[in-house]
């Protein structure tokens, strides 16, 4: 008796019954815990986007970001980023209709692009630490190699997860749990590039204004 | 994992439109150019300087970048109101308050402590602390 008011009548804790809704979606319950993980990382990046600000005008004496980004480098790395978020986009597109080959070729376009981007930036580090702008020569400069180096470490741990997931897809094709890997991967691929649009813009094009 | 399981996983997948309905085409390329755009605006205002006032300038590059990164959660994360029982957009817009909070509040509270310091001591020298 009890259960059959339970169902009828409403129950007035609306969240509740969603989440009971939801128990039985294993996959929809992946892709939510995974949208969840993205939001703490955002909030590991809201710490060192913090200390970078507060450490921005911190120059020691040292050099000022206008005297060492190179503008035309980043707006280059950006557009790779950018390029390929588009191209993991292609993948997902191929994904769904099971074309196994495409989704690989985009996915390898995509691990391509990412290698370049993080080429592009270990030479713009190497460039900053020969010409003396090392992380412990001030303290502006050691929250810029803190904030664009995890980054960067994000995109290497994203380009091995794309390599990871070729060796599956070429291993079990795109079965539903690689499909369901997949969706988690271009989440995080793409909300890189999400971090990258405040990296180039707090770091880099604010840099420059100051 | 059996077949069978697999099987009901699809079914559930599918019945979340988790596999369907994310993104097509059009919306990909869509927020692609618009992407595009609200890059290159902001490189074009600081690299030719096209406005003399920086604080302008500086107002611009953020308003550019909230745009792009909202295009970036619409068109690529495919955020919307209906993923997720809701609670996909609960979980942003709560991370986005405590970003406010944090990045808005260290920024706040330490330029606040560089003001207060003792008196005698030049303001240059606080800020050139490493």
């Amino acid at each position: 008796m009890a259960t059959v008011t339970a169902q009828t009548v409403p129950d007035p804790t609306f969240h509740l019954v969603e989440a009971d809704d939801h128990a039985h979606g294993s996959g929809g319950g992946t892709l939510l815990g995974f949208w969840i993980y993205l939001m703490s990382d955002a909030l590991l990046f809201a710490a060192v986007f913090a200390s970078f600000g507060v450490l921005s005008t911190s120059y020691a004496g040292g050099p000022t970001p206008r005297e060492i980004f190179e503008l035309p480098l980043v707006a280059l790395n950006t557009a790779i980023l950018l390029v390929s978020s588009i191209t993991f986009g292609f993948a997902m597109l191929a994904m769904e209709p099971g074309k196994v080959r495409t989704t690989q070729a985009w996915l390898l376009v995509t691990a391509l692009l990412g290698m370049a981007f993080v080429g592009v930036e270990l030479y713009e580090f190497g460039s900053l630490i020969a010409d003396g702008a090392t992380p412990q020569r001030s303290g502006f400069l050691s929250g810029f190699f803190t904030l664009v180096g995890m980054h960067g470490l994000h995109v290497t741990a994203g380009i091995a997860w794309i390599f990871v997931m070729l060796a599956q897809i070429g291993q079990r094709g795109l079965i539903v749990p690689n499909k369901r890997r997949l969706m988690c991967l271009g989440m995080f691929w793409h909300f890189l590039d999400v971090v990258w649009i405040g990296v180039f813009t707090f770091v880099y094009l604010l840099g420059m204004l100051r | 994992m059996s077949i069978a399981s697999e099987a009901n996983l699809d079914a559930e997948l599918h019945a979340h439109g988790d596999t369907h309905g994310h993104g097509s085409m059009r919306s990909y390329l869509f927020g692609f150019a618009l992407s595009v755009i609200l890059t290159a605006v902001p490189f074009w205002l600081v690299m030719a300087q096209p406005i003399a006032n920086p604080g302008v300038t500086a107002a611009f590059i953020i308003v550019f970048a909230s745009l792009q990164i909202l295009v970036h959660t619409v068109c690529f994360l495919h955020l919307n109101s209906q993923s997720e029982g809701g609670w996909t957009l609960m979980a942003y817009i709560f991370t986005a308050i405590l970003l406010l909070i944090t990045i808005a509040g260290s920024l706040w509270i330490m330029y606040h402590l560089n003001s207060n310091m003792m008196p005698g001591m030049p303001t240059g020298q606080v800020a050139n602390t490493p």
